[in-house]
């Protein structure tokens, strides 16, 4: 009973969970096994050539390279079959879906804020859809915290004054602990949130449902765009303006900079050209757009890069 | 004619001169050594004593004895204070400053006047260090990641020019190794004929010369972020936190080998010796240190696997970390060859050989766990990381470090230790780590983040079991610490090679004099047992 209550089951709630599982478990029976081999070669010859049991004269063997090169070949096998298999897995994690839907994620000390395309926001309870891809764009108000899903076996990192993305898709309704594993100060270990997953047509009605003055993310971002006066130097309508480019189709495309480099303009890209716009400046313009680092709260500027990804071609 | 018949009338050095100026501005590698091993294991003590601290705190999912402030205070200074006071400067300052001078046959190390600067450099990072705990503790973590670092109160600036001072004497120590084994061995000593210690110690040089620097103007940095508010690692400022970590871990990752490596090379002394065997693979074991040491500068980024760093740099850090793996589960494999036939004492120094195979290799293995990437992103900063590196300092190094204590005990000291409470107590260790440790795993792989003040209670029962694993290594330090004390005292005289071991340091009287050889030392080929002549 002891024994049950220490080692419950973990839920396997995303379709990484059951990947990720079966490569520890390869790795664990790996490990029992050599550590078993190690283990056991130790103690026989600890036991067998006990001082005092063995009369024979001790033999000098200074090596044998067959037998260092043959583990060492063999083991790197071994090493180099792990080392692809936990890339695969990793490189499922880094490639994107493109139907997913996205929620912004907000991690201040000690709380979660979850920002829904639809305007709508909630609080350390994150709901999504289940069997559905989900796109978390995640970004922080102080210091660097890390949103874990033990049940999905996912984390990554919230890193103030950038954007980090992952995505996930549920596959178990019900509640999952989202802890922050980064540690953030006094209530670090009270930092946690529930990832509530609900059937595709229940999470519909609650996104509908709640607060009837919301407005849609874009939305507000539009407002903003027009309040901060952005329009006078960037057009949103494809016109070519002398002091700035046009944000027209400009989410997804490459752009060219200035010091000839080509970048993705990506959240990330969008993110950074508004709070430091000297670090990438586009070829063909000056750099005179003034930095809006503190000057934008962060659901402002992820309800205008939500703007910006609606203007499109 | 042996040195011991030359050196009947020859003082000890600690017999040579007296009263406490004579150790206060002694030259001499030994007492340097010995008062580095003093002050290492003092430091030791009270970060063990925050470790007991921490678990007991853990015994409930709640408050059980200190607020959440000071639990994050103990956590820092735990980890702070074992890296930076204890386990980087203990192999190599306490046993490689003794030793590595006799063992090559030399009678001190090159630079006699910096090795004693070391000592006082480390005393005033120590100082530091202990102030910033008197002036209220500091609750960054260890690692001092940005930007909390910049934002939390507390003397944090007194924290990292401890580390940054402590760093000097890491430097100055590894310089005047390089040096020594240079220029100082004995006539007729190639390279090829050094003790493992000693590569092990030169290979450990070389990273503590090269990366000690870096740490340094890193945690430099930060405090002018700090005190003068210049932008490096805060984005309020316009710089980026994930730089500091980058700057960090390309210290802190060498750091690691600057820990094991060491460590590894005691238990190349202890296992010939104590199998009355010649080493089995002197040359792989002797150039996988310093592959190793090489290697280290390249893997940093395999803590940042979800910093947000680019796939591409996660893919080449996660290959050369598994690269890595290849010699050190080597030498594992040539320790445990060189027992073979051979004729295996148990004694306390190879017990702890014996633990450090065994719970090295747990914490290789578990290694593996966290370099396959996509396991990594579930295990990263849970407790399965936790129990990893102690596994790897604790059960590799902190078990080396115990069983060269032993083992060189009756050199350093002319005092044997009681043999048989030290097997006790050695039992005690060995079950009560792995009893906290084994625990840790499987907290780890179920979802606890470690750092955690609070946890869920679904955790408790593995939480327990831990803490009690403890009590267990808590009741075995203390009983190496006291009869160790004892031994000074009491303990039976050691003659002049207990243990019929085979290099130069027991071939001259225990304590050895102050020049250590009396006559020029006779260089053998290293574990020179039973080779048919």
């Amino acid at each position: 009973m002891l024994f049950s209550a220490m080692f419950f089951p973990l839920p396997q709630a995303s379709t990484m969970a059951p990947f990720t599982d079966t490569l520890f478990m390869f790795l664990f029976w790996l490990s029992v096994v050599l550590l078993v081999i190690t283990t056991a070669a130790m103690l026989y010859f600890a036991i067998k050539y006990k001082e005092g049991k063995n009369s024979e004269e001790v033999p000098y063997i200074h090596g044998n390279a067959a037998f260092e090169w043959g583990t060492s070949i063999f083991l790197s096998i071994v090493f180099l079959l792990i080392f692809f298999w936990g890339l695969v897995g990793f490189n499922r994690f880094h490639t994107f879906p493109d139907d997913a839907i996205e929620i912004s994620v907000i991690g201040q000390q000690w709380l979660w804020t979850f920002q829904y395309p639809n305007g709508k926001t909630s609080t350390n309870e994150l709901y999504v859809p289940k069997g559905v891809n989900v796109k978390l764009i995640l970004s922080s108000k102080d210091v660097i915290h890390d949103f874990y899903v033990p049940n999905f076996r996912l984390k990554h990192d919230v890193v103030p004054g950038r954007y980090n993305k992952m995505w996930f898709q549920a596959t178990e309704l019900g509640s999952h602990d989202i802890f922050c594993t980064k540690y953030c100060g006094t209530a670090h270990s009270n930092m946690i949130g529930k990832v509530i997953v609900l059937e595709p047509e229940a999470y519909k009605t609650w996104l509908r449902g709640g607060d009837p003055t919301k407005i849609d993310m874009a939305l507000t971002g539009k407002k903003l765009f027009e309040q901060r006066n952005c329009v006078a130097c960037h057009s949103i309508n494809g016109e070519a303006k002398s002091v700035g480019p046009t944000l027209k189709g400009l989410y997804g495309r490459q752009v060219e900079l200035a010091d000839g480099n080509t970048v993705l303009a990506d959240e990330i890209y969008l993110r950074t050209s508004m709070e430091s716009p000297g670090t990438q400046v586009v070829k063909g313009y000056a750099p005179i757009m003034p930095a809006y680092q503190g000057l934008l709260k962060e659901e402002d500027l992820n309800a205008l890069v939500a703007y910006i990804k609606s203007l499109k071609e | 004619m042996s040195q011991a018949e030359t050196s009947g009338n020859v003082p000890d050095f600690y017999q040579a001169k007296k009263g406490i100026w004579n150790w206060i501005y002694t030259l001499d590698h030994k007492r340097i050594g010995i008062m580095y091993l003093f002050t290492t294991l003092f430091f030791f003590a009270v970060a063990g004593i925050f470790a007991l601290l921490l678990r007991i705190e853990h015994l409930t999912p709640t408050k059980t004895i200190v607020s959440a402030d000071t639990y994050n205070k103990l956590f820092t200074l735990h980890g702070a204070i074992m890296v930076f006071l204890f386990i980087i400067p203990n192999v190599p300052a306490a046993l490689g400053n003794f030793f590595l001078p006799i063992m090559i046959g030399a009678k001190d190390v090159a630079f006699p006047r910096l090795n004693l600067a070391s000592y006082y450099i480390y005393i005033v990072g120590s100082l530091l260090a202990l102030a910033a705990i008197v002036l209220g503790g500091i609750d960054t973590g260890w690692t001092f990641y940005t930007p909390y670092s910049i934002n939390t109160s507390g003397p944090v600036v007194f924290m990292t020019f401890a580390v940054f001072i402590a760093g000097f004497s890491s430097i100055f120590t590894g310089l005047n190794f390089i040096a020594t084994v240079h220029k100082m061995r004995a006539p007729g000593m190639k390279f090829s004929d050094m003790p493992l210690f000693i590569w092990a110690l030169y290979a450990t040089s070389i990273i503590q010369v090269v990366a000690t620097p870096v740490i340094g103007i890193t945690v430099f940095l930060l405090a002018m972020e700090r005190v003068l508010g210049i932008g490096f690692f805060d984005p309020k400022l316009g710089g980026d936190p994930v730089l500091f970590q980058h700057f960090f871990w390309f210290y802190s990752h060498p750091a690691v080998y600057i820990m094991i490596v060491p460590g590894m090379g005691i238990i190349s002394e202890i296992i010939p010796a104590f199998s009355k065997k010649t080493i089995f693979g002197y040359k792989p074991i002797a150039y996988s240190s310093l592959a190793i040491a090489f290697a280290s500068f390249i893997v940093w980024g395999h803590h940042m696997f979800v910093s947000g760093q680019s796939y591409v740099a996660s893919m080449i850090f996660s290959w050369a970390t598994i690269i890595i793996g290849v010699p050190t589960a080597i030498k594992i494999i040539n320790w445990t060859v060189t027992m073979y036939k051979g004729k295996v004492s148990w004694d306390t120094p190879m017990l702890y050989a014996m633990w450090f195979i065994f719970m090295f290799s747990i914490g290789g293995l578990t290694g593996l766990f966290l370099i396959a990437l996509v396991v990594d992103v579930h295990l990263h900063d849970t407790y399965f990381v936790v129990a990893h590196f102690h596994y790897v300092m604790m059960g590799g190094t902190v078990m080396a470090m115990l069983g060269g204590l032993h083992y060189w005990w009756p050199k350093m000291f002319g005092k044997m230790y009681p043999e048989m409470l030290a097997r006790v107590a050695a039992v005690f260790i060995f079950i009560g780590f792995n009893v906290t440790f084994l625990a840790q795993f499987a907290l780890g792989y179920l979802g606890m983040p470690r750092r955690y003040y609070n946890y869920e209670p679904r955790y408790q029962p593995l939480n327990v079991v831990s803490t009690v694993g403890s009590w267990f290594i808590g009741v075995g330090f203390l009983m190496v610490f006291s009869y160790l004390l004892w031994s000074l005292f009491k303990g039976k005289k050691a003659s002049m090679n207990p243990w019929n071991a085979k290099s130069l340091e027991w071939t001259i009287s225990s304590p050895p004099p102050v020049e250590n050889f009396i006559t020029e030392p006779v260089v053998e080929p290293p574990y020179n047992y039973g080779r048919k002549h």
